[in-house]
């Protein structure tokens, strides 16, 4: 659980562990056009931090990373989610869609930075980013608590077939 | 047998229910938790099929007359993220009753009582 | 010994009870009320712009059930992270 995988396993994890975050970032980004979505995306984001950990062993990724970087991907998610919902209260009610425009208006529209269909992929983001930091929050505390801890003796267990 | 899908969801449901009941290991009742809530979201998904239907996305199949119902697919989104969070917190449980009795069977933790 | 087979078998019993009353559910594939997936199907596009139904579905017609939903997520979250600090004995 501490130690490094072999030479062919660390170089595969340094070569492929970056296009996980590419195609994360591009389920959650098209998750009104495409299937998918926030939590969808999220979860693949999340993988990556369990590789990292898989591969390179416990001892060498603990030193490095710090968890307040994703503490703060978490409350920024859910900050966000909580604002845009409050924010469509004056024009009508909790959670109004106030930025969405309706498919005969939009035909003759160029794009802009905001898309046309309004809160709905604003909150995909948000949503992605809080699920991202999340599971890597519960993956890195569970490894930091489970690792530290010595197991003396396992012999003792009853329970197991045989 | 008329609706057959739905009789195989149910038999995994009581499958996943007799692993609670009749095993001695802690890990092994945590797995049949996890398969009774996979069933249940299995079976979301089929109440709402349509028979030659396509996925509910515009434009993205071609051109389409019967879609599926959206509705229970949006439920099951739900319901796979509070099955994740249950059972990361059943398996942290499960390692703070190993730290604090010594064992992972469950005759020996009725036994001893703290 | 004996209690675990007697539990085992009064749910074998009962679980063939239930299974055998799923075909009163309607028949694989002709769903029966189906009033407001066609009203989603049809304005998600003119009302919205946006393609996918489902998405719609979870954060706009019915965002409130994703907003209790993230609130069981963190909670699962901070039990997990104050089970395991290094406080503990």
């Amino acid at each position: 659980m501490r130690k490094p995988l072999s030479l062919v396993a660390r170089t595969v994890c340094d070569l492929f562990a970056w296009f996980l975050i590419i195609f994360g970032v591009y389920v959650i980004i098209h998750g009104d056009v495409t299937p998918g979505g926030g939590f969808q995306g999220g979860a693949i984001v999340g993988s990556f931090m369990a590789l990292l950990l898989v591969a390179h062993g416990g001892d060498r990724v603990l030193e490095w990373v710090k968890a307040s970087i994703y503490w703060i991907m978490l409350f920024v998610g859910l900050m966000m989610f909580i604002g845009f919902g409050l924010r469509g209260i004056p024009e009508g009610a909790f959670f109004y869609n106030f930025l969405a425009v309706p498919h005969d208006v939009a035909k003759t529209m160029a794009h802009g930075l905001i898309p046309f269909s309004g809160t709905i992929g604003v909150m995909d983001i948000a949503v992605g980013i809080e699920v991202a930091g999340g599971l890597t929050v519960i993956i890195l505390s569970m490894f930091r608590g489970i690792v530290l801890h010595d197991f003396a003796d396992s012999r003792k267990e009853t329970g197991h077939d045989g | 047998m008329a609706n057959l899908p739905f009789v195989v969801v149910g038999l995994l449901f009581l499958m996943g229910l007799i692993a609670i009941i009749a095993e001695n290991n802690l890990f092994k009742i945590a797995i049949g938790v996890g398969v009774m809530e996979s069933a249940a979201n299995m079976f979301l998904v089929v109440l709402g099929y349509r028979l030659k239907g396509d996925i509910p996305v515009k434009f993205l199949p071609g051109p389409v007359d019967v879609y599926v119902l959206p509705t229970p697919q949006a439920l099951t989104l739900t319901a796979i993220v509070i099955a994740l969070a249950t059972s990361a917190l059943m398996l942290s449980l499960i390692v703070m009753l190993y730290r604090h009795y010594g064992t992972l069977d469950v005759r020996e933790i009725r036994r001893l009582r703290g | 010994m004996k209690l675990k087979a007697l539990f085992i078998a009064a749910t074998l019993v009962l679980g063939g009870i239930l299974l055998s009353g799923l075909d009163a559910v309607h028949p694989f594939g002709v769903p029966g009320d189906v009033a407001m997936d066609e009203y989603f199907l049809d304005h998600a596009m003119e009302e919205r712009s946006s393609e996918n139904v489902v998405t719609s579905i979870v954060f706009d017609y019915r965002g409130f059930d994703t907003l209790g939903e993230s609130a069981v997520l963190f909670t699962a979250l901070c039990s997990v992270v104050m089970l395991f600090r290094k406080g503990r004995k």
